[in-house]
């Protein structure tokens, strides 16, 4: 087994197309289809190169994201393993019923029977220039639905774990990636197997504060966390990677200690699933959570215009002041 | 193998006697909430499963009990999970709308208009690629023709050359509304659309559905392709259990009673065989209806297993 060192440094949409080879490779019931995944490699190249080594394995599909995921779940339950991309995250609600009422239920109403061994991968929010149907960031809508695993990984290292543990899982998953975090580089543990199905990754460990993020917004939280936020005080970083299900007892334990929580996601605030976690904390927790906030969109589509972006979504300064604020309590 | 009249006949009247005895246990309080029974149309799975392998995958919608027997479930299990008991079935947790039977390879009725026929083009995706020459159908009612992911379906069977068979049971309502009021086209013309093979037949015939589909899945598998099948038929109770059918114009019922596939096919029998048949019929559905009012209701402790599979 190579040593950390040894690990290559890879894009995360490198790490993307690197887990689907292996996983290809690994499982010979496995599809890949979507929209250009074929001969064009993919609208952002994670299928590059996997229709020239895996043939008929991999094709493209006309433009029908209700077709599409329907056939995915006909597929899992006639004994494939499908991949599907969904070029963009916003394009699953033409395709919601696949989703929601077909898909989630197949596992429990034919108790374990009819198994979905799925995986729709996509990519979400906000990149300069980008319009309100094509920036959203839209997670929380799928962990409310019971029969889903949702995965948000914010790391080449964590998509490439978390989607081969997803392709080689027995359940429907929803792997929600980023085209902003697409060229962002990182070291890839290539041929380790992630156990981690559900669990968070505690990025620092702190005493005073925890901020728990996923997705782009952990970019935000570290950028504030170098830069001093908190003048000296311990923050501990939770990314949890996984929305549904969650890791709960991770992000328990650590407010046990901090009693402050700070939840940072680029997903709108209102009802998004920073009250998910702030609201578990709370109920479990009761007095012991001393303070809390929830950073994330502030309440309007997402426009297109980067001076009005800026105004509406996550930044830095604001992940400073919560955490500066959050102290004082 | 062609099965005869008489036993088609003996398969359309199981079917008929469930839905009717289903009926029964409704007003005895015995069913919750309510069901959508296929009476009158039941020559549509009696043909089509005549023919069909028995491991081609098979969806259908909430109408779909008259699928599920004619796949070979036993009354017993079908009438125990329309009661919401611990069944063979799904222990309860489908109902009458959404059952399904794996190990029949009946992957289940659908609630969600049209919703079915993706979820049937991933099976033949399966199929094809086995390449063991199995053949999914999938039924739907005229209004679904009216859905998107229908058409998105067909036209992705067609152009990625899926053998598939989809069903539409045209029995002349969409809920309480006339399908020809609803339809711009008759759902046969949706055929040539997508460049697709396209039957009609009389759906009140099991012998004309069984030829049909039989062609179908054929020319399905020789041509590589989607292959739609409209067959004609009249849905005889109300859309759901409760509907009072105030929309239907007066003495329709009674006309199509008399055209319905069990009087047609009695018109062809001996009496003897008649008589005889619904005999066996009768006392076996009431056996298997007493059996099924003994299976215990599912214990709640259950109710948190199996949201993920693994
Ligand atoms: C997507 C969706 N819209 C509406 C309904 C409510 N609904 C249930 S059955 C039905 C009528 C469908 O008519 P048709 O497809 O002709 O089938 P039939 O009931 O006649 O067998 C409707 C509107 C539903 N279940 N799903």
């Amino acid at each position: 087994m190579s040593s950390v060192a040894d690990y290559p440094e890879l894009s995360y949409i490198r790490a993307v197309n690197l887990a689907l080879d292996e996983s290809l490779q690994t499982h010979p019931e496995m599809i890949v289809f979507g929209e250009d995944v074929a001969i064009p490699h993919g609208p952002f190249g994670a299928t590059k190169g996997l229709l020239a080594k895996f043939g008929d394995r991999v094709f493209d599909t006309p433009i029908s994201e209700s077709a599409m995921l329907g056939a995915a779940l006909g597929s899992a339950m006639g004994g494939m393993r499908p991949v599907v991309e969904i070029m963009y995250a916003d394009f699953l609600f033409v395709a919601m019923d696949q989703i929601v009422n077909q898909i989630a239920n197949s596992s429990y109403v034919s108790r374990g029977m009819l198994k979905a061994p799925l995986v729709i991968r996509t990519q979400q929010g906000h990149t300069p220039g980008a319009c309100a149907q094509h920036s959203q960031s839209v997670e929380a809508l799928f962990a409310h639905i019971p029969g889903l695993r949702v995965a948000v990984p914010s790391t080449p290292a964590d998509v490439y774990s978390i989607l081969k543990a997803s392709i080689a899982l027995d359940d429907p998953v929803m792997v929600f990636e980023s085209r902003k975090l697409y060229p962002t580089k990182g070291q890839v543990a290539v041929g380790q197997d992630d156990s981690g199905i559900g669990i968070a990754r505690t990025i620092q460990t702190g005493d005073d504060l925890t901020v728990v993020t996923w997705g782009t917004a952990r970019a935000l939280v570290e950028e504030s966390v170098a830069s001093g936020a908190g003048a000296g005080a311990s923050i501990e970083v939770i990314d949890l990677r996984w929305i549904s299900p969650w890791d709960s007892s991770r992000v328990l334990e650590s407010v046990s200690r901090t009693g402050r929580l700070l939840v940072v996601h680029e997903a709108n605030t209102n009802a998004g699933f920073g009250a998910e976690v702030v609201s578990t904390v709370a109920e479990e927790l009761g007095s012991r959570l001393r303070a809390s906030r929830r950073i994330g969109l502030l309440g309007t589509p997402v426009p297109s215009s980067p001076a009005l972006a800026q105004a509406v979504l996550p930044t830095v300064a604001r992940v400073t002041s919560a955490i500066t604020e959050l102290l004082k309590d | 193998m062609q099965l005869s009249l008489a036993d088609h006949y003996r398969e359309m009247l199981i079917i008929r006697l469930v839905e009717e005895q289903l009926m029964v246990a409704m007003t005895s309080g015995l069913v919750s909430g309510s069901t959508h029974l296929c009476i009158g149309q039941e020559a549509i799975p009696v043909g089509a499963c005549s023919v069909l392998r028995k491991d081609d995958p098979l969806i259908a919608t909430y109408r779909g009990h008259g699928w599920a027997l004619a796949r070979g479930v036993s009354p017993v299990d079908l009438m125990a999970e329309v009661m919401g008991r611990d069944s063979a079935l799904n222990g309860g947790r489908a109902g009458s709308a959404y059952l399904s039977a794996p190990l029949n390879h009946f992957y289940g009725e659908n609630s969600i208009v049209g919703a079915g026929v993706p979820v049937a083009l991933g099976l033949a995706i399966a199929c094809q690629r086995a390449g063991d020459g199995r053949v999914p159908l999938v039924s739907i009612g005229d209004g679904a023709m009216n859905q998107g992911n229908v058409h998105e379906s067909l036209n992705m069977g067609s152009v990625l050359e899926i053998p598939m068979i989809l069903m539409v049971e045209n029995n002349g309502y969409a809920e309480m509304t006339p399908s020809h009021a609803l339809t711009a086209v008759p759902a046969i013309a949706r055929a040539a659309a997508y460049d697709i093979p396209g039957f009609e037949t009389d759906g009140n015939d099991p012998i004309a559905v069984a030829s049909t589909v039989a062609k179908a899945r054929e020319i399905a598998l020789a041509q590589s392709t989607t292959v739609l099948v409209e067959a004609h038929t009249h849905r005889l109770a109300g859309h759901y259990s409760g509907d009072v059918q105030a929309y239907r114009p007066a003495g329709e019922l009674q006309e199509k009673h008399e055209s319905c596939p069990l009087a047609r096919a009695e018109e062809q029998l001996t009496q003897d065989e008649v008589t005889q048949i619904r005999a066996s019929v009768v006392s076996y559905i009431a056996h298997e209806f007493a059996a099924a009012t003994q299976i215990p209701a599912p214990s709640p402790e259950g109710a948190f297993d199996y949201v993920f599979s693994s």
